[in-house]
């Protein structure tokens, strides 16, 4: 692979993990901490719904990130022709 | 058959398992011995991961200390799964494409030091020792508990064990064990959850169980109730908490970051055979974590709302069997404050210290209402009860009625818990002397053979140490978490990232990083934590920044410290830096 198509990949991978880690944060930090006491008077069922993002939710999304994150790479791998089948 | 026959019936045949395990999985070149030869299934991998990060303090205490802190206990939720994205986005594949056996051994080749990669044996020495001898301890009180065997004895059992198949079969013998373990001990904590969620809201599964309302034709929901019995009782609302939002916030990240930096966590994997796998192995553990995690804050209110409802206002004679069987091993306790013979539940600890329980001749004495005595002066405050944060997992079974063997499954759990902890623990601790030290430092020529028998001396050598520990634990075993996890924080994380996202990052850098975060941390936690604990508290903490949080600022002064110090230092030679291209893809 050239150096060129190498940082084509590299600032992808970037990108992707920009976006990922931002989501993270949001809603671990944003939802769960930061905007909690806020989100509480929002109620789903039984929970405040800060608390459900803080307790329950947060590791829902952490689950889905990482099946995101894998899903964009193998992508990504294969439209770079860097995938490890390609070898 | 009663909950001891039970408990010697599950936990021998358990044992009996790992023991098999070990001998069919015999362990022949160091390749199979450090990383189980780099050929495990990401399935496989990720369920080993998920034993060998779930602890005897996330299966024991975890679910107890959540149901004493409410929303506070967040912190242990989100911080001990957060880090798992950490590690699947910045760390895992990297390292696997980097394809050596041992964190240290990527510091060390990465940074072109020797003095970097004893930085980074150090390191997971401390960690490592620092977690495993609270592992061992885990061992001896299941024991002690369930089996009435000495704790002398019960860690010496969980030894034995851990020595057979850690020491025989390395990596791949742990591998397969822990395998068994994580269904041995989600099993054993899923049981008695998907009980009392049904018998306290009608709804089997607890996850939704806890947010339903309760089941006696009210209409309430359990949170609304257990927020309005603690307002009547004086706590704060169990969904607020009471720490402050900055430390709530540093301890969450203190306990993300550390557990991505923690060196048994990362090895986990290099055992699967390429980058892709390593990626998805990640989501898999995280998969098999959150199982537990998302349980642990709905047994949380469970057994708080059932031991408020047990409890608060009523006649100590009319306590269930439990009630007794606990305050006999001073796990719980009562203080009749007001002699009125009825059980005050209120904020404040009830008396001082822990509880100790005045016997003469082995005998027990009791007061009026037959309850055992303690010889704890009592507090100033109206409450009267003395509640170990430990006993409500263990307790759970038979505050619910639940059948005895599952009072016995939840004691083979915990053990499985702490022993598949603890074997991981004692492969990077023998790795990190047989591979890192020997191998690359003082003896490189050494034979894979030669090198294979030093590291099977080590984890045996390991083996003890910890079991030393667990016996004699240091005074401050409670603390010892905030030290594993604010060292790995201060001084892994930062290390490997900027070795992987920064090419330009030297040797300079990253050791004065390394050292001047490891310092810090460990000045901080020892100062409040072992020097003057009398001034822990958030008027004394900077920025209001508890000791568990304080790995946060610890990573933060690494990062800057690396990065100024790198500036002023020569780029690393060209090799290195074709070495991080080439981690930067699959192929």
């Amino acid at each position: 692979m050239s150096e060129r198509d190498l940082r084509g990949y590299w600032k992808k991978n970037l990108k992707y993990l920009g976006i990922l880690l931002s989501i993270w944060f949001i809603v671990s930090y944003g939802f769960g901490i930061l905007l909690a006491p806020a989100l509480n008077e929002i109620r789903m069922g039984g929970f405040k719904l800060g608390f459900w993002f803080a307790q329950q939710g947060s590791i829902y999304v952490f689950v889905i990130l990482i099946f995101v994150y894998v899903y964009l790479m193998n992508r990504l791998d294969r439209e770079f022709g860097v995938s490890e089948e390609d070898a | 058959m009663d909950v001891q026959s039970w408990t010697y019936l599950l936990v021998g045949v358990t044992f009996a398992l790992y023991i098999g395990i070990a001998i069919w999985s015999k362990a022949a070149s160091t390749s199979e011995f450090y990383v189980a030869e780099g050929n495990v299934n990401p399935l496989t991998n990720g369920m080993a991961t998920a034993a060998d990060w779930m602890s005897a303090a996330s299966f024991l205490s975890m679910a107890g200390l959540i149901s004493f802190m409410g929303y506070d206990g967040t912190v242990y939720l989100m911080g001990w799964t957060g880090g798992y994205v950490l590690l699947a986005l910045l760390l895992a594949p990297y390292l696997r494409k980097f394809g050596k056996f041992t964190v240290p051994d990527f510091i060390g080749d990465r940074y072109y030091s020797q003095i970097a990669r004893t930085v980074a044996v150090i390191c997971a020495l401390i960690v490592s020792f620092t977690y495993v001898a609270g592992q061992m301890r885990g061992v001896g009180l299941v024991f002690s508990k369930f089996l009435e065997v000495d704790i002398f004895w019960g860690v010496i059992i969980g030894m034995g064990i851990v020595f057979f198949y850690a020491v025989l079969g390395g990596m791949k013998g742990i591998t397969y064990t822990q395998v068994a373990q994580y269904c041995v001990l989600i099993f054993a904590f899923m049981v008695p959850a998907f009980f009392i969620s049904l018998q306290l809201t009608g709804n089997l599964i607890p996850q939704i169980g806890f947010g339903s309302t309760v089941n006696d034709g009210s209409g309430v929901y359990l949170l609304d109730k257990l927020d309005q019995l603690h307002t009547e009782l004086g706590f704060a609302e169990y969904t607020s908490g009471t720490k402050s939002m900055q430390d709530v916030f540093f301890i969450t990240v203190a306990l993300m970051v550390g557990t991505a930096g923690l060196p048994h966590v990362i090895v986990r994997f290099f055992t699967v055979p390429k980058v892709k796998d390593a990626r998805i192995s990640v989501g898999y553990a995280l998969i098999f974590i959150a199982i537990l995690y998302t349980t642990a804050p709905a047994i949380a209110v469970f057994s708080r709302t059932n031991l408020i409802e047990t409890v608060s206002e009523q006649p100590y004679t009319e306590m269930p069997g439990w009630f007794e069987t606990w305050e006999e091993t001073a796990l719980l306790a009562w203080v009749d404050k007001n002699e009125d013979g009825l059980i005050n539940y209120a904020p404040g600890a009830a008396i001082v210290g822990a509880p100790d329980l005045v016997k003469e001749g082995g005998e027990i004495q009791r007061g009026e209402f037959g309850e055992p005595l303690f010889s704890n002066a009592p507090t100033e405050n109206t409450n009267e009860l003395y509640v170990d944060r430990d006993i409500m997992v263990l307790a759970n079974p038979e505050i619910a009625q639940l059948p005895n063997w599952v009072a016995a499954l939840v004691a083979a759990g915990g053990l499985a818990a702490a022993l598949s902890t603890a074997a991981g623990l004692l492969l990077v601790i023998s790795t990190a002397v047989s591979h890192d030290l020997i191998k690359k430092q003082f003896n490189p020529d050494i034979s894979d053979k030669a090198e294979l028998r030093y590291a099977r001396i080590s984890a045996a050598v390991a083996v003890v140490v910890a079991g030393y520990f667990g016996i004699n634990p240091p005074g401050f075993v409670g603390e010892v978490v905030a030290i594993a996890f604010g060292l790995a924080a201060a001084s892994f994380f930062p290390a490997i990232i900027l070795g992987i996202f920064y090419k330009k990052m030297n040797r300079e850098g990253a050791v004065a990083g390394m050292v001047s975060g490891l310092l810090f941390t460990l000045t901080y936690i020892v100062f409040f934590k072992i020097l003057f604990p009398e001034y822990n508290s958030p008027e004394y903490w900077w920025f209001g920044i508890s000791p568990e949080g304080i790995g946060t600022l610890g990573m933060l002064l690494n990062l800057v410290v690396s990065v100024f110090v790198g500036m002023i230092f020569p780029e690393p030679p060209e090799e290195v830096q074709e070495m991080v291209e080439s981690i930067r893809h699959p192929k």
